[in-house]
């Protein structure tokens, strides 16, 4: 019993494959700085964001095959970690609902509340009354459907076609989400603001 | 009648992110060249997006990177 020897279109083709391999693991590994940055407000810890992006990435390139040159590889990448993430159970997990649903306050709530701590509010510099923490603490409360679409467009600077692609829901969603995932956003932080 | 700053506060959102129709950009601009009020609470959101963006951004630590760069198939 023989092998066949390997004629000069299979050596070919095997160069062409390999240099697709190296050319797709080359953009994914470019970005991702900006994957890990959204699976990190995906998840609560440093941690579990890194395993999270470790284990995409591990997927990306064992299924890299699957992925079509020219579209839009950062989404690609962020459906598969979506995927994973729903895997490890965190829909189980769900963040306390509280009273974070009640988005009637509007949208110019937190402005109002900031403006009403103190005189000659300049709305450029009003924001930085907010501190870092805050600001990631209330982000942590939007319960996660909401938070997901917040993170991926607001944070990700996803479009919302590619929001929807990446968590499998129709675009209006991802537009309703957004809306109320934001007065969410600044309903948490208003309470800060005033606790 | 219409309240035009709660209408304004409805379109701030969609306005921002560039969804609404030429129609109501335009509607939405003629009251905020009127209205002060208005125009300081749009400054705050864009603002605000812009701020929320960076504090929620956290670099990769260099260890993940290696990892993620050891994860690459190897050359022939």
């Amino acid at each position: 019993m023989s092998e066949s020897t390997p004629t000069a279109a299979d050596t070919r083709r095997l160069a062409e494959e390999a240099r697709a391999r190296v050319r797709f693991e080359e953009e994914a590994l470019e970005l991702s700085d900006q994957v890990y940055r959204v699976a990190r407000r995906f998840v609560g810890s440093r941690e579990e964001a890194e395993d999270l992006v470790q284990q995409t990435y591990e997927r990306a390139f064992r299924s890299w095959r699957q992925y079509t040159p020219g579209t839009n590889l950062r989404a690609w990448l962020l459906r598969i970690l979506t995927n994973l993430n729903i895997d490890r159970g965190r829909r189980q997990q769900r963040s306390p609902q509280t009273t974070s649903l009640d988005t009637d306050a509007g949208d110019y709530l937190l402005y109002n509340t900031l403006e009403a701590q103190g005189d000659n509010v300049d709305e450029e510099q009003v924001v930085e009354r907010l501190s870092q923490d805050s600001i990631v603490e209330a982000l942590a409360e939007v319960p996660h459907d909401f938070r997901d679409v917040l993170v991926l467009v607001d944070i990700g600077d996803f479009a919302y076609a590619d929001a929807a692609q990446i968590l499998d829901i129709p675009i209006g969603t991802v537009m309703s989400r957004l809306h109320r995932g934001r007065r969410i956003l600044k309903k948490n932080l208003a309470d800060t603001v005033v606790t | 009648m219409i309240d035009w700053c709660e209408k304004c506060e409805e379109m701030m959102q969609p306005f921002l992110d560039g969804s609404l129709s030429a129609a109501e950009v335009k509607e939405a601009e003629r009251h905020l060249e009127t209205c002060s009020w208005c125009a300081k609470r749009y400054r705050f959101e864009e603002r605000l997006r812009h701020y929320v963006r960076i504090a929620t951004s956290e670099p990769m630590s260099p260890e993940l990177k290696a990892k993620l760069a050891a994860l690459r198939t190897p050359l022939q």
